[in-house]
């Protein structure tokens, strides 16, 4: 089996743009929170982007919504930190694999929408009418789920193939996971891997509402909201190039570290589940961090029991959650935790970290990383 | 004959199939129709279609859920298929023995949820998404947050087989099934487990969905004939019909297959897939990302082109898709092109989308199994262009040992795989 390193990371969220600017907000700070625009639920902003600087066509923006622009931007982030932006052949082989959820709506539209059909004599010909009549026909192709994925093809000419999976927070581990797999394996030499979330949404506010998942108080660090617990999400993307030791080396590209194993779960969860996943993932991992990036999420229960399981797993390692400094980012969580773990370790802090995933409903994973 | 391929790897046996289709239930049924010629495309009923310029599809109307939506229907029917295919396989039918892996239609929430937020929030004057999350908060509304999620349809499947690990969903667009199939492969030939449930569903023929298509001018709007409105390579084809379908692949490792006495129904002999970066929705116009896609699947199936009996093809019906297609499968297959059988599925069921992928690969395995190739339906017009054998309008006995199954979806994506009755050589 072949080592993977990581030799490139792209990152932004509400903290800043760029690796450096996430480790230097790692040492302090509270985070960048908008407590007004959707209250009563606070939400991490996106910091504004210049998206000229790694989406230069006008017209490929405007095919894009938020999520997909943030992860677009995030892609060509990462393609430079590994050298590879200038080398078409080497992208026209890099292999992708996004993980994803779906694109905005159009908000003002499902309002008129919904206010009309309350009057209509006939609903189901009224939506018709009002569908055909004001979904904008590019829309389509801003919510579907692998043009994310596409879009990063036509952008930076990622051409290899690419697969998009779904699945919230699992989708994140499960993508480094297999991109890892296929890599150590010998099938494929290098990965473009990782994903984006828009937050500032009421649609995806709406759906993690229903389910009571949402922190609605001023922000509180993720370990400080047990009594009734939720999540604050937030906006970013992350993507990290994956190779094998061997081809990074051909190629003179420097690791930031390895990722030494990714493993995930899912259990039917009751008390006690996650405390016990956890102990099996670093288990079959061998993990022995100095370092742990949570990815948790705030939600009673399941944070209190990851934290319980850090304890044995991670005695004296020093803890960050994600959460506190770019908020829950979903299908994006795992991916800026490992990046956040690569940054610390090539800056020579620990050797090895373990970065963890408990997904707010469901999935548990692990990724261990060491030093390259 | 040798267990593992050229490369060593495990060969990858197919040991069960399910499948469900506007043509009916079960891969005998379906096949017996697809065979006959029939159409499963009719007059959508589940909703008015007043004011649509599309207002036929390929539903699958026998199946009932509550609440009825893309994830329930898409869950059912992906659980029809896998339990067709998982009882033939003999695996342990709530504790399949290796990983699941699912093509699923990205879901949201639909009207009637959001019309029943709008309604319990109170609010008579204007709506916005501030009423909507007001009646969220009441949580009388909690077991929706788990129905529009997007990993829920794989964690009921997953729950329903005992299939182990994290399954994964994932979505390649109108490719989605065909990788489902490549993932199992892979995962496979890796040895990280000696089976695969390897599933594509799709239940969303809903209004909103096929807006969205309709608006982008990629259905067709023949709906006078319904039967006839999916006619692919013809030169009348004018866009898609949508579909709704289910299909399920039980792989296995072939020596873990045959150490238990499985029945073995075909092998998959190889997986190619090459992205495209021209366009969101159209395909470079030199064909290269497809005609890579299926160099790739021959070359990992260790076959020549010459070794392909029969292309079980994309053939969306698309004006764009079909003569792509027919382009791509020129410049691989040369002169033969002309001789080579290749049909669409799609002619009589439309485009199961998402699910197609793995829709076609049971087609394509029952096309080895039974020695027949199902025709191309509704192939009334000749397209100049497009001077291919597409089996028309009747189905054709033929001696079928390799087929070649093509999937392309938008956002650049293709995958092709390769099915055969054994390995060659073997």
């Amino acid at each position: 089996m072949r080592d993977v390193v990581i030799t490139g990371v792209g990152l932004v969220s509400s903290a800043g743009e760029g690796l450096e600017a996430h480790l230097a907000a790692l040492a302090g700070g509270a985070p960048n929170t908008d407590a007004a625009s959707f209250e009563p639920f606070p939400v991490h902003p996106a910091i504004p982007l210049e998206w000229d600087r790694q989406i230069p066509k006008k017209s490929d923006q405007r095919q894009m919504e938020p999520w997909q622009k943030l992860g677009c931007y995030a892609a060509g982030l990462a393609l430079d930190a590994a050298g590879a932006k200038e080398d078409a052949a080497l992208k026209s082989r890099m292999q992708l694999i996004v993980s994803a959820g779906g694109g905005e709506r159009d908000y003002a539209v499902d309002g008129q929408i919904l206010t009309g059909l309350r009057q209509a004599d006939n609903p189901g010909v009224f939506l018709n009418e009002r569908l055909m009549g004001d979904l904008r026909p590019t829309l389509f192709l801003a919510q579907l789920s692998n043009l994310l994925a596409g879009n990063i093809s036509i952008v930076h000419g990622v051409t290899g193939a690419s697969r998009t999976f779904m699945g919230e927070e699992s989708s994140g581990v499960d993508a480094i996971r297999i991109a890892r797999e296929r890599i150590a394996s010998g099938q494929d030499d290098i990965f473009l891997v990782g994903g984006s979330y828009n937050a500032e949404r009421p649609d995806v506010l709406l759906i993690y509402e229903m389910g009571g998942f949402l922190w609605k108080k001023p922000y509180a660090p993720v370990w400080e909201r047990p009594a009734e617990g939720g999540m604050i999400l937030g906006s970013g993307g992350c993507f990290l190039v994956l190779e094998s030791r061997e081809h990074a080396a051909a190629r003179g590209a420097k690791p930031l570290a390895a990722i030494a194993g990714v493993a995930s779960d899912r259990r039917r969860r009751q008390p006690g589940s996650v405390e016990g996943a956890l102990h099996g993932l670093s288990r079959q991992l061998g993990a022995r961090p100095e370092l742990v990036i949570s990815g948790a999420t705030g939600i009673k229960g399941i944070t209190d029991e990851e934290r319980a399981a850090l304890k044995d797993i991670a005695p004296g390692a020093a803890i960050h959650a994600t959460g506190d400094l770019v908020g829950h980012t979903m299908e994006a969580q795992a991916p800026i935790g490992v990046a956040l773990a690569a940054g610390l370790i090539a800056g020579g802090g620990p050797s090895e970290a373990l970065v963890t995933s408990i997904g707010h409903w469901r999935g548990e994973g692990a990724i261990r990383l060491t030093k390259a | 004959m040798a267990l593992r391929d050229k490369q060593g790897r495990p060969l990858v046996a197919v040991t069960g199939m399910g499948v469900v289709t506007s043509l009916g239930q079960g891969k005998d049924d379906t096949w017996a129709a697809l065979t006959a010629g029939q159409s499963g495309i009719h007059r959508i009923e589940r909703f008015p279609t007043e004011g649509l310029r599309t207002t036929i599809a390929g539903t699958i109307d026998s199946v009932d859920v509550e609440p009825f939506c893309a994830p329930m229907l898409s869950e059912r029917l992906a659980m029809l298929a896998a339990e067709e295919a998982v009882g033939q396989s003999g695996l342990a039918s709530s504790d399949f023995p290796g990983a699941l892996f699912i093509a699923v239609p990205p879901v949201e929430m639909e009207w009637p949820q959001r019309e029943a937020l709008a309604k319990a929030s109170g609010q008579d004057g204007d709506v916005t998404y501030k009423d909507l999350l007001k009646a969220a908060a009441s949580g009388d509304f909690r077991p929706w947050h788990d129905l529009f999620i997007f990993g829920t349809v794989a964690d009921r499947v997953a729950d329903r087989f005992g299939t182990r690990g994290s399954p994964i969903s994932l979505s390649t667009a109108c490719s989605s099934g065909a990788t489902a199939i490549q993932l199992g492969v892979e995962a496979i030939r890796r040895g990280e487990t000696d089976a695969a449930l390897c599933i594509g569903t799709d239940g969303s023929v809903n209004p909103e969905s096929l807006i969205r298509f309709s608006l982008l001018s990629a259905l067709s709007t023949q709906n006078e004939n319904p039967e006839g409105a999916s006619k692919p390579f013809s030169k009348n084809r004018d866009g898609f019909v949508m579909g709704e379908g289910g299909a399920a692949l039980v792989l296995e490792n072939a020596e873990s297959a045959k150490a238990r006495g499985a029945k073995i129904l075909g092998y998959v002999l190889g997986c190619g897939e090459k992205g495209d970066g021209f366009h969101r929705t159209r395909s470079s116009p030199d064909g290269m990302p497809a005609i890579t896609a299926i160099r790739e699947a021959l070359a990992d199936a260790g076959l020549a082109p010459d070794d392909i009996d029969y292309i079980n093809a994309h053939g969306t019906s698309t004006p764009e898709n079909d003569k792509m297609e027919a382009m791509s499968c020129t410049a691989v297959f040369g002169e033969r092109m002309a001789n080579l059988p290749i049909s669409s599925n799609k002619s009589m069921i439309g485009h199961t989308l998402t699910a197609a992928g793995a829709v076609e690969a049971v087609m394509s395995l029952m096309t080895i199994g039974t020695g027949r190739i199902a025709p191309t339906i509704n192939y009334q017009v000749l397209d100049p262009a497009i001077p291919l054998d597409v089996v028309p309008n009747v189905a054709r006995d033929a001696g079928v040992n390799y087929v070649l199954s093509n999937s392309f979806g938008f956002g650049g994506q293709n995958t092709c795989l390769v099915f055969g009755a054994e390995p060659k050589g073997a």
